[in-house]
């Protein structure tokens, strides 16, 4: 089976778990008392904002490596990742304002969360106009590790800023000090939806990476 | 050390002599920024917004514009006869080469402002009078961010197809950053708050200066190596 095949399987996997998440969610899962049924699209969007950070970070750790070892597979991967992470930050900016509208009466505000997941999709895009735009491989691969890793470093400095700013977003609820916030109920199915993630994640991103592969035999041969 | 700062210094002065004697790009980008200013002055309602109010974004939007216009032509000149080979056959070390092109970018974007913060407070009517030190070191400061990254990556678009068009869509989002963090420290600066309040936004913006810094220097050499 070819590695397009398996991610395919893996990705269809996933969205077969994720349909499998969604009725524990809706059916199995306690509505929260202030934000009501509005409250269950935090199973998409977490785990949505979570996968897309890894895969940013993942892009910058391929290019650290790439400048090292100078191997071609790991700017496939980072060009594979940084479009997954693209098509996930998407989801999170779609289903932000679905989620804002009911709960805070406004689609969109300029908090430090909803900016920072701007900022990502910006670099992101902004990667992906680089890969875009230069001709050569070899070239290619170089200029998008130093971008690459430039966006890394920036997303941490947006994230300590976020802290300095007052937000209206809600607060950390699983990962802080002291015990997760929410109940063992939702925080299972919330658990169950970030592993469902990384499995497409995985799934899309070895679809992606096949699909570079291909196009590197094409100009090739 | 003292070999990568006469290799810098050399490469800034080339930069500097070749803009002094032309003078073209200086210029233009000066009445650009002058520019920018006039269509802000018309692009607000004088009686619903007060001047001050809008004025710490007026000065840094323009300032990141011009900056941009600045940092586009850093390496375009070394494209014109293949002057970019030369360089890079030359003993000259890619550090030295990324700080040199560093220096004569703060050089130019530096004459810029100082030709576009007088027009500023004269449009704008800002009183700065007794701010102008440390208004001047918040200019300072966010300009070495800006030009830090923007270095570098200017570096890599001229080798790529729309160059002046890739250069802020990959730039803005870094910029972003700093023009936050200055806008805060000049907003509160005008409203005559104490050095106190504003502290927190110089060390952020230090922060940035010396982490783009450390890493821009780090990465440039694997931009222009073969």
């Amino acid at each position: 089976m070819s590695l397009a095949q398996k991610g395919r399987w893996v990705a269809l996997a996933g969205l077969a778990l994720l349909g499998g998440v969604y009725v524990r969610a809706l059916a199995f899962t306690p509505i929260e008392r202030f934000q009501g049924p509005a409250q269950k699209i935090f199973y998409v969007h977490v785990p949505a904002a979570v996968t897309t950070e890894l895969a940013v970070i993942l892009v910058g750790l391929a290019g650290a490596f790439f400048l090292f070892l100078k191997d071609p597979r790991l700017d496939r991967f980072a060009e594979a990742s940084a479009e997954v992470g693209t098509v996930f930050a998407a989801i999170v900016l779609v289903t932000g304002p679905i989620w804002g509208k009911p709960v805070w009466g406004t689609w969109w505000t300029w908090d430090a969360r909803l900016t920072s997941t701007l900022f990502l999709f910006f670099l992101l895009i902004g990667y992906q106009v680089l890969r875009g735009a230069v001709a050569d491989p070899g070239l290619r691969a170089r200029y998008c590790a130093v971008l690459g890793i430039c966006a890394v470093v920036l997303v941490g400095f947006v994230h300590m800023s976020v802290y300095l700013f007052p937000t209206l977003h809600p607060q950390p609820i699983v990962i802080r000090p002291g015990k997760p916030a929410l109940p063992p109920e939702m925080l299972v199915t919330l658990l169950m939806s970030f592993g469902v993630f990384l499995i497409l994640y995985a799934g899309f991103v070895m679809q992606r990476y096949a699909i570079a592969e291909q196009r590197v035999g094409a100009t090739h041969g | 050390m003292g070999e990568l700062w006469a290799q810098a210094w050399a490469v800034a002065r080339k930069d500097l002599v070749l803009e002094f004697r032309t003078r073209t790009a200086l210029l233009s980008t000066v009445v650009f920024t002058v520019l920018v200013l006039t269509v802000f002055n018309f692009g607000r309602d004088p009686t619903a917004v007060a001047t001050i109010d809008l004025a710490p974004s007026v000065l840094w939007v323009t300032f990141t514009f011009a900056a941009m216009l600045a940092l586009n032509r850093a390496f375009q000149l070394e494209l014109e006869n293949g002057a970019l080979e030369g360089l890079l056959a030359s003993p000259l070390s890619p550090r030295g080469l990324y700080l040199g092109k560093l220096l004569a970018n703060l050089a130019f974007v530096g004459v810029v402002q100082a030709i576009g913060l007088p027009v500023f407070v004269l449009f704008f009517d800002v009183p700065v009078g007794h701010v102008w030190l440390p208004l001047i070191g918040v200019i300072a400061l966010a300009t070495i961010g800006f030009v830090a990254v923007g270095t570098l990556f200017s570096a890599m678009v001229i080798r790529t197809r729309f160059a002046e068009l890739l250069l802020p869509v990959l730039l803005l989002p870094f910029l972003l950053l700093p023009l936050t963090y200055a806008v805060q420290a000049t907003a509160r600066l005008l409203a005559n708050r104490p050095l106190s309040e504003l502290s927190g936004w110089l060390k952020l913006l230090a922060a940035y200066d010396i982490v783009f810094l450390g890493l821009a220097s780090l990465l440039f050499p694997h931009t222009v190596d073969e």
